[in-house]
């Protein structure tokens, strides 16, 4: 039988501009931490989090300051699992269709160099799940998840 | 608060590029312009010393991706130092180290100039078109 608790604790409610990226670093930074992440991982998840709403500001909302992104965050805890940071990111502009979204190939990437681009990349490599959900009529949402591993695991 | 400076020094034929503090999407049109500026100056040997930079989010490392090639082409280079392990790591997980020459000391990066060991010019891949 799973144990399984899941909490809704904080909620973070801006416009979409690019001066407000250093209160969502702030807002999800203290969460971490408070979560019981150790600096390295802290330092991930702020990055982690800073890409996302950069890409919702710059394409979903093409730098509309009139956009609002909402940010929560909850946590899972099921028995003999990591316990789970989740970062949900809503934003009701353009939609970023991810199914029709292949990561660079970073040694291409460097024969043509360009601007941006690299966000989707950082934010797959710092998290262990990133996911996004679009559908007609609802807010576009991105999720994504960071395990906190226990540093002590029990033997089985 | 959302401090970001750029500090910029000339050192014999290298243009120093000194930032501090945080470095993201609001702030990276203040670097842009300081390479700007340094290009319309006709300055291609350029350094950036990241020594007082706390955070770099990837608008930072779009910055230097767009002035490389132009840079490269005109026989000069950006040379990057004195990363903090969580700087360098953002540019690490890019593979950055592939592009860029990335020292621990500024004085390294002027040496290598004055040497005139330089990269390479950027070659585009023939791609057919």
């Amino acid at each position: 039988m799973t144990q399984h608790t899941k909490h809704t604790d904080l909620t973070l409610d801006i416009s979409s501009k690019t001066d407000l990226l250093v209160e969502v670093r702030t807002f999800v930074t203290d969460a971490a931490r408070a979560f019981g992440f150790a600096d390295d991982d802290v330092s991930n998840i702020e990055l982690a989090v800073d890409e996302a709403c950069t890409n919702i500001i710059k394409h979903a909302y093409q730098y509309n300051p009139a956009g609002r992104i909402r940010l929560a965050i909850s946590s899972t805890a099921e028995q003999d699992q990591p316990r789970r940071f989740i970062i949900t990111i809503h934003d009701d502009g353009r939609s970023f269709d991810a199914s029709h979204y292949t990561l660079p190939d970073m040694t291409q990437y460097f024969q043509r160099p360009r601007r941006g681009g690299l966000g989707v990349v950082l934010m797959k490599k710092l998290m262990d799940e990133v996911e996004y959900s679009i559908a007609p009529g609802a807010p576009n949402a991105i999720r994504l998840v960071k395990y906190l591993l226990p540093l002590h695991p029990r033997s089985a | 608060m959302n401090d970001f400076k750029v500090g910029i020094r000339h050192m014999d034929t290298v243009t120093v590029f000194d930032l501090k503090g945080y470095l993201d999407a609001h702030t990276a049109p203040d670097l842009e312009q300081a390479f700007l500026s340094a290009i319309d100056g006709r300055k291609y040997n350029l350094v950036v010393n990241f020594r007082d930079l706390a955070y770099i989010s990837s608008a930072g490392l779009g910055v230097l991706m767009q002035f490389i090639e132009d840079v490269r082409k005109n026989e000069g280079d950006i040379k990057l130092s004195n990363m903090s392990p969580r700087v360098f790591n953002v540019f690490d997980l890019l593979g950055f180290p592939m592009l860029y020459e990335i020292y621990a000391e500024e004085r390294d990066a002027l040496e290598k100039f004055r040497n005139n060991v330089t990269h390479p010019p950027y070659q585009k891949p023939d791609t057919g078109e």
